[in-house]
């Protein structure tokens, strides 16, 4: 394969799972908005922080009104990671490695950006909001869908799969670490419940309201949702998780090529390090260091990966 | 226009009723709903938008992916009309290579007084860094689009030979797909030969082409400009279709005297390239030094016979226009028979005696420029205005080497799907020929363009044609 093509599918992907990331993140903004009017200011920042955005936002609008995030969000051409710019950037990067996918797989990417430049064409008002999301969410599963059910499961797959886990693992880091400080023990003692809104937040950022419910109850604590949250081996979206799915794609090449890499080498290190770690060590060592050490070493995995395969040159 | 000329309609014929290769496509159209035919026509915009199959408009920042209009109606082919019309492009290809072969190293033609030597001597088109070369099998033109019209029920003419990079290709394809898709009673009940063998076919013929430092299974790529470029879908669909990659210039470089492609695993050199860069931006070292779309040193390399490159640089000068006036006398030079399909009449303007006819009879005939393409830079006599006449003749008399006129042809007609139902329009026809040491295939079909706007004989994709699907029946 091209080293073009692979990193062509690297972005593809990583635009996808970015796109459905940040969509998830403004379904749960909104959740809370509609309920917690209060604090829905607070929220709609805290989830711009998240996205890493802040600073682009305040180039575009004043205050962090619903009506004002969800535009930044989704629908903001300007934005290069609004949902309709990475839509677009996934579709001219599945246009440019169209022969390494197949029919269904193209099809699917272009229909999902077709339905999203006439769903987010126009201002979305908060009612229509909830079909907005849906319309997001459906499409990307589509893709996602015929990813599965059509591709080989050869490099090709693997540098798609890699790319979704590398955004993947960054995003479920970043999430936590915008409200490390509600889950500290110095805020909210070990073992003492959440304040409501924060914690509905964060697992509904990443999908996991009900999975956390049916495996740790109803009473959500600020522990077992950060170990639920980075140490979880059910849950698609941990960081343990995440990781373990590079490992095992990057391992997956190595084979394929006879061919083992810095980056593979790396990657094991790194498991093997979080591995052994425990949720009480991450909180000895302060949660906020250890996810920031977390998305540096996330980064120079995905920049070896660069290096390894020749994405560029 | 329309009111004093008669026009050939190939459904209709004379008017007397249906010519018999739609006897059986007609009885099936009676009993269709013009309605129902307007849907399925709507489904197949969709189609094409789903698939993606678009082409790029150059100085079009706002809708840079459109869509060609795709009509529903075929244009049917006599298993007898089309085996006429292949024997004449067999001919008129292998002329055309052995004319290159020809140019490139002896140049017994211009030596025999059969055309000018300053054709060639003259003309951008030429290569000298071709000149003593022998590609692979000697085949210059792998692949080649013959434009062809009619004007009656036995008049064919060439009007162009496209030797170079001939495009479309994938709408012939994509073509019948649609149809499949939105007809499938249609082909089982009327005997349509397949197109759907070309892109095996162009694989298999490119890699018998490969030089001889080749391996059993030989490296094929498709060279393309990249993205932004107009016919970037084609070049990406033919990859996938030959399951071969699609590669750039930053893709490529020289590694150990083979041009090689960087992938995921090292460099991986390439034994046969189709490319679809033009020769000027092929190798900066050679050519263009700005060009930022070929390969530093592809040249060398391929003059020791470490690559194929098809179609082989400089053979742009076997579809010159002004050359094109004599492939008449260049069929029966090198094939020793008089050309089976026979060419417009050619006025060449660098020639005084033609120059003064042209300019008398300007609003009668059509005029091209002789490096031109894409139906841009032409003039169309009878459908242009005083003023655009009085423009062209000051074109015409300030570079008369620049252009050839022919008389406006009586292009023939199919019908389309108008608005009120069908209406017949102007078309040509443009047949795939694959060329390879082991013979030459030309595809059963091929392009038929058609002029969507009433009255008008231009079929150019970038000047409002659209494209039918191309049956060719069985016999």
């Amino acid at each position: 394969m091209l080293g073009k093509t692979a990193g062509g599918l690297y972005w593809m992907f990583r635009y996808l799972e970015r796109a459905e990331n940040t969509a998830r993140l403004v379904d749960a903004g909104f959740r809370i908005a509609l309920t917690h009017s209060s604090v829905a200011a607070d929220e709609w920042k805290s989830i711009v922080s998240t996205t890493g955005e802040n600073a682009s936002f305040r180039q575009r609008h004043e205050r962090y009104t619903s009506e004002n995030v969800v535009d930044f969000l989704l629908r903001d051409i300007s934005h290069p990671y609004s949902v309709m710019s990475m839509i677009e950037a996934a579709r001219m990067n599945a246009r440019l490695v169209r022969t390494a996918l197949t029919r269904e797989v193209w099809e699917a990417t272009n229909e999902c950006c077709m339905a999203l430049r006439t769903t987010l064409g126009e201002q979305i008002a908060d009612r229509d909001l909830p079909r907005a999301l849906q319309t997001i969410r459906q499409q990307s599963a589509l893709v996602r869908g015929a990813l599965h059910g059509t591709m080989l499961r050869n490099d090709i797959f693997n540098f798609a799969r890699i790319g979704t886990y590398i955004e993947r693992a960054e995003s479920t880091a970043r999430i936590l670490d915008v409200k490390y400080y509600v889950l500290l023990p110095s805020i909210s003692h070990v073992g003492s419940s959440l304040d409501n809104v924060q914690w509905e937040t964060i697992l509904r950022s990443v999908s996991a309201a009900t999975a956390y419910r049916q495996v740790h109850g109803s009473q959500p604590r600020a522990r077992t949702i950060a170990d639920f949250l980075i140490f979880s081996r059910q849950l698609p979206r941990s960081l343990i998780f995440s990781r373990a799915r590079i490992a095992a794609n990057l391992a997956h090449l190595a084979k394929d090529y006879g061919m083992d890499t810095a980056s593979n080498d790396f990657s094991r290190t790194v498991n093997t390090r979080l591995d052994a770690l425990h949720i009480d060590d991450v909180f000895d060592h302060g949660l906020h260091e250890f996810l920031q050490d977390f998305i540096q070493e996330n980064n120079t995995l995905g920049a070896r990966i660069e290096q390894d395969y020749r994405f560029n040159g | 226009m329309s009111d004093r000329v008669y026009f050939f309609d190939e459904m209709g014929g004379d008017g007397s009723g249906r010519r018999a290769p739609y006897a059986e496509y007609g009885a099936w159209l009676d009993g269709e709903d013009v309605q129902r035919l307007h849907r399925v026509s709507q489904e197949a915009e969709a189609f094409f938008r789903r698939t993606g199959i678009t082409f790029n408009v150059y100085g079009e920042p706002g809708a840079t992916e459109r869509l060609i209009p795709f009509d529903v109606v075929p244009r049917i082919i006599t298993a007898r009309e089309w085996d006429r019309l292949v024997k004449g492009i067999d001919q008129r290809v292998r002329a055309l290579n052995a004319f290159l072969h020809d140019i490139y190293h002896r140049q017994e033609i211009i030596r025999a007084g059969r055309i000018p030597a300053d054709l060639i001597a003259g003309n951008e088109a030429y290569l000298p860094e071709m000149a003593g070369f022998s590609p692979p099998g000697d085949i210059y033109t792998h692949i080649v689009g013959v434009d062809l019209v009619r004007t009656g029920p036995d008049e064919f003419f060439v009007l162009e030979d496209n030797a170079r990079t001939p495009s479309g290709v994938s709408y012939m394809l994509e073509n019948r797909e649609t149809m499949l898709q939105l007809f499938p009673e249609l082909f089982s009940r009327i005997p349509v030969r397949q197109v759907q063998k070309y892109p095996a076919m162009l694989r298999r013929g490119l890699a018998a082409s490969a030089p001889g430092i080749a391996a059993p299974d030989p490296v094929v790529a498709v060279l393309t400009p990249g993205i932004h470029n107009s016919a970037y879908y084609e070049h990406s669909f033919l990859a996938d279709q030959m399951g071969v990659e699609l590669v750039e210039g930053h893709d490529l470089r020289v590694v150990d005297g083979r041009v090689a492609m960087r992938t995921t695993q090292g460099y991986t050199p390439i034994d046969v390239l189709y490319r679809r860069v033009d020769d000027a931006f092929l190798d900066p070292l050679t050519f263009n030094p700005k060009s930022m779309l070929g390969v530093p040193g592809i040249m060398d390399i391929y003059r020791a016979g470490g690559i194929t490159i098809a179609n082989a640089p400089g053979t742009g000068i076997a579809d010159d226009k002004a050359i094109y006036s004599y492939m008449p006398e260049i069929v029966e030079f090198y094939t020793g028979e008089p050309a089976r399909l026979k060419n417009v009449e050619t006025y060449r303007c660098s020639e005084p005696g033609s120059l003064a006819y042209v300019l008398e009879n300007l609003s009668d005939l059509v005029v091209k420029e002789v490096h031109g393409s894409g139906g841009y830079g032409m003039l169309v006599g009878p459908a242009a205005s005083k003023s655009e006449l009085a423009a062209f003749e000051a074109k015409l008399r300030a570079k008369p080497g620049n252009y050839i006129a022919q008389p406006t042809l009586a292009l023939s007609t199919v019908p389309i799907l108008a608005e009120q139902g069908l209406s017949p329009r102007h078309v040509d026809l443009r047949p795939y020929v694959i060329v390879s040491p082991q013979g030459i295939d030309v595809t059963p079909g091929g392009l038929t363009r058609v002029a969507l706007r009433e009255g008008s004989l231009v079929v150019n994709s970038s000047q409002g044609g659209g494209t039918k699907d191309t049956w060719v029946l069985e016999d």
